[in-house]
């Protein structure tokens, strides 16, 4: 129990810690390796909540996809952090202001936090008892979720098309081997025997 | 085991997903030899696409009648969904039949634009049918996606990219927002599912709806405010709309906006209908800001996409009135007004489109000097549907815009009705003085005279539909009572 | 949940000891090396010439591409994964919806490979 609890700490801290980093670094790549730290630490989170499904697939998607497609946007556009830094003092008496209403909000929120006998009731799925997280979500996804499974099939769809449409560009003079055709090349096409005379040219 | 759900009512989804998959199929198996076949591809999958979706106008229409619940209460299909159904299916149509000329002429003509606008409409057909917070969402991400890609279908546009950019980067917050107020509301009531909350404050439970539940509806509020551009989360509307392609700006101010609208009237009506006084204030507050938003912001506006944007915007703010009184009439009112909006705002645009110089598209609304002389039929089919706009009779938008001021004053809200009527008045400005510079102004350069057949054929159809709109006012007005009831049955 | 956790305790100790080699590693070299470091040492190398010009050159989007395509069939494994688990328990139903999935996929994947998206010259 001590060791969760000291964990849990140990996690929470480099989490908050991490994000506060990946807004306030100076270099962008440093930003993002500050979030592939937060994604990191919020996977164990999850674990110590009992979701591993989750904490596995932030590992495998956020940290393994979305960070790398970060990176590459951070490198592949030369940000100057000077220039985009101007404006901060400028709008940060509205900034801190959005904060502070948030802020405000999520305490009267938590604050009148009590869990009411109702909510338990009403919860979808019962937690099953001896079969992993990775299994009991696979259960019912397929099953009596297949509705919202399929949809987000045709979302990703949609994303891919998406991709190719806005960034595919077909370069032209490009030479590229057909090996079809390269294998299905006869004699005939290509050699030409011709008897020639001797003392003559072709 | 599971049984497996009905799939009766999912037909036209169903049918849509794979239309849209086959015309994608059909686009890339095209010898893609040289720009030339890709217009011609583009051309075929644009028919087939707008055929496609009347079939599933009609299929649509077999299920009307009844009430379906299916997948475990993620689905359901009653007749306030098959009415927003046909009219997102109408928008789209209408949307492929003026975009390929327009798409041809700027280069970018290509089949993904047909797949894209289907799948969006894939999208707004699950969101109207949603009755869960998870099916919401993605039909709200799968219509978003299509809708960001289709805004920079002009990638080499400066503004086009610009707008995609702006709406996609926008669009996400607004998502992210929602999403929060989902977890919420789930968070402080245990279930995502709209008719067991709203079975939750039936009666004398209401007191119970704690603090962090209000908190979840309003973030949920806030990012479908967004998603519908009701001020003041509209700051994204007219920098995309004067940005995105026409084409793609006429099915913004239609398709989405419509399923957004009935997207607002379920999820406020159904699950929170009973926790009506917690949110009433922020719907009048979000109306009252969009109408005179709407009114005045348009006056400076030079570019007539521009003043179109700010035009739907107070638009909306008409429509959310109805929300407000949050009854039957209300509802009706809206339904009335989004199906008339749908056929001014595309007519509207029809016209727009024919607004070129020299092979190139020209959006300032004093390049419209002297439409008059050079096309008179256009001239008269802008100056109904301004004057339709503009609410004034015996054309749709008067009637449209009278049930809804109606349903307000029924229960009391006068001044939200006159507020409504004095910013129609000063939004009637602009729409007038777009007549004004149609009829009465000088014409310095004029126009291209052939105007597309397609692009034709909608004005007349638009045009007619809202003249005689008081003559046979019954398909549209006794379709919207009974969606309405439908909705108020628990 | 106790014993969930007991299974991912070597886990912890194993980032425990790995924080704990990386920090000596690092803290080493501040420890016991000599820092002095000097304009001339500090900066980029560009064969003994001051520096011209910045070390980026325009990158290609193809990379983009690939890495959002990428994303995207990651995600068609992750969804994989507990399918694969819990098949004995969902049957016929399960394995069906499952197939309709990856054939949307497919599908995106012929549309990819016919445009050419996965070509690289």
């Amino acid at each position: 129990m001590i060791i969760q609890g000291l964990t849990f700490y140990m996690f929470a801290f480099i989490a908050i810690a991490a994000g506060v980093m990946v807004v306030s670094a100076k270099n962008p790549v440093h930003s993002v390796l500050f979030l592939i730290l937060a994604f990191f630490n919020s996977a164990g989170l999850f674990v110590l909540m009992g979701a591993e499904f989750l904490a596995m697939l932030l590992v495998v998607v956020y940290v393994g996809a979305v960070a790398v497609l970060f990176m590459f946007v951070v490198m592949m556009l030369d940000i100057n952090f000077v220039e985009l830094r101007q404006g901060f003092l400028k709008y940060l008496p509205v900034g801190a202001v959005a904060g502070l209403v948030l802020v405000v909000e999520l305490i009267v929120v938590v604050g009148g936090w009590h869990l009411s006998p109702e909510a338990l009731k009403t919860a979808a799925s019962p937690i099953p008892e001896n079969v992993t997280n990775t299994h009991a979500l696979g259960a019912i996804i397929y099953t009596d979720y297949i509705f919202l499974f399929q949809a987000a099939g045709m979302v990703l769809l949609i994303a891919m098309i998406g991709a190719i449409v806005l960034t595919h560009r077909k370069r032209s003079g490009v030479k590229k081997q057909r090996i079809a055709d390269q294998l299905a090349r006869k004699p005939e096409d290509t050699l030409e025997i011709i008897d020639v005379e001797s003392g003559r040219g072709i | 085991m599971t049984e497996i759900p009905n799939m009766v009512p999912v037909i036209p989804e169903i049918f849509v997903a794979v239309i849209g998959m086959a015309l994608l199929m059909l686009g890339v198996f095209q010898k893609a030899a040289d720009d030339a076949t890709e217009v011609k591809t583009a051309h075929l999958v644009s028919r087939l696409g707008m055929i496609s979706l009347v079939l599933t106008m009609m299929l649509v229409a077999t299920v009307a009648g009844s009430t379906f619940n299916t997948f475990s209460g993620m689905f359901v299909s009653d007749p306030f969904a098959v009415y927003f159904k046909i009219l997102i299916l109408f928008a789209s149509a209408l949307t492929l039949a003026i975009s390929h000329n327009y798409m041809e002429n700027q280069g970018i003509a290509r089949f993904e634009y047909t797949v894209l606008v289907i799948f969006a409409t894939l999208g707004m057909m699950i969101m109207i049918s949603a009755s869960n917070l998870m099916s919401l969402y993605l039909g709200l991400e799968m219509q978003s996606l299509s809708l960001y890609v289709i805004a920079t279908f002009n990638r080499d546009d400066e503004r086009s990219t610009e707008a995609g950019l702006k709406y996609f980067v926008l669009g996400a917050v607004a998502s992210g927002m929602l999403l929060y107020g989902s977890s919420l509301v789930y968070g402080f009531s245990g279930t995502t599912d709209f008719q067991m909350l709203g079975n939750m404050f039936d009666g004398d439970h209401a007191p119970d709806a704690s603090l962090g539940l209000i908190v979840g509806i309003v973030f949920i509020l806030a990012g479908l405010s967004f998603k519908v551009s009701a001020v003041p989360f509209h700051m994204w509307t007219p920098d995309v709309y004067e940005g995105a392609p026409t084409p793609v700006t006429a099915f913004f101010s239609v398709g989405p906006k419509i399923a957004a609208i009935a997207l607002f009237i379920r999820v406020m009506v159904g699950p929170f209908g009973d926790l009506v006084q917690h949110w009433q204030q922020i719907i009048v507050l979000i109306s009252v800001a969009s109408m005179l938003l709407g009114a005045f912001a348009a006056i400076n506006q030079t570019n007539i996409k521009r003043m179109m944007a700010y035009s739907s915007i107070g638009h909306v703010g008409y429509a959310l009135i109805g929300l407000v009184v949050a009854n039957e009439a209300g509802v009706r009112g809206i339904m009335i007004y989004m199906a008339v909006y749908l056929f001014m705002n595309i007519g509207a645009f029809a016209c727009i489109l024919t607004m070129r110089r020299a092979g190139r598209m020209v959006e300032k609304i004093s390049d419209l000097s002297g439409l008059s002389k050079t096309h008179p039929m256009v001239a008269a089919a802008l100056a109904i549907f301004m004057f339709s706009m503009a609410g004034i009779p015996p054309l749709a938008g008067f009637f449209s815009k009278l049930y809804i001021f109606f349903a307000a004053v029924e229960s009391g809200f006068f001044a939200l009705a006159i507020i409504g009527v004095l910013s129609s008045v000063v939004g009637a400005f602009y729409y007038l003085r777009i007549i004004k510079v149609v009829y009465f102004d000088p014409p310095d350069e004029t126009l291209d005279t052939p105007i597309d057949r397609n692009l034709g054929y909608v004005i007349f159809g638009t045009a007619l539909i809202v003249v005689l709109f008081f003559a046979f006012p019954g398909i549209i007005i006794d379709g919207a009572s009974a969606a309405a009831a439908a909705m108020f049955t628990k | 949940m106790d014993e969930i956790l007991l299974e991912y305790l070597p886990i912890l100790i194993f980032l425990g000891i790995a924080i704990v080699i990386a920090g000596i590693c690092v803290g080493a070299s501040y420890v016991v090396a000599q820092q002095r470091p000097d304009v001339a040492k500090t900066s980029a190398y560009e064969c003994g010439f001051d520096a011209f010009d910045d070390a980026r050159r325009q990158f290609d989007v193809r990379f983009y591409l690939v890495a959002i395509l990428f994303i995207i069939f990651d995600l068609e494994i992750a969804f994989l994964f507990p399918w694969a688990i819990s098949l004995g328990d969902i049957g016929l139903y399960g394995f069906w919806s499952m197939m309709v999935f990856l054939g949307v996929l497919t599908i995106g994947f012929i549309y990819e490979w016919r445009k050419g998206a996965l070509e690289w010259e």
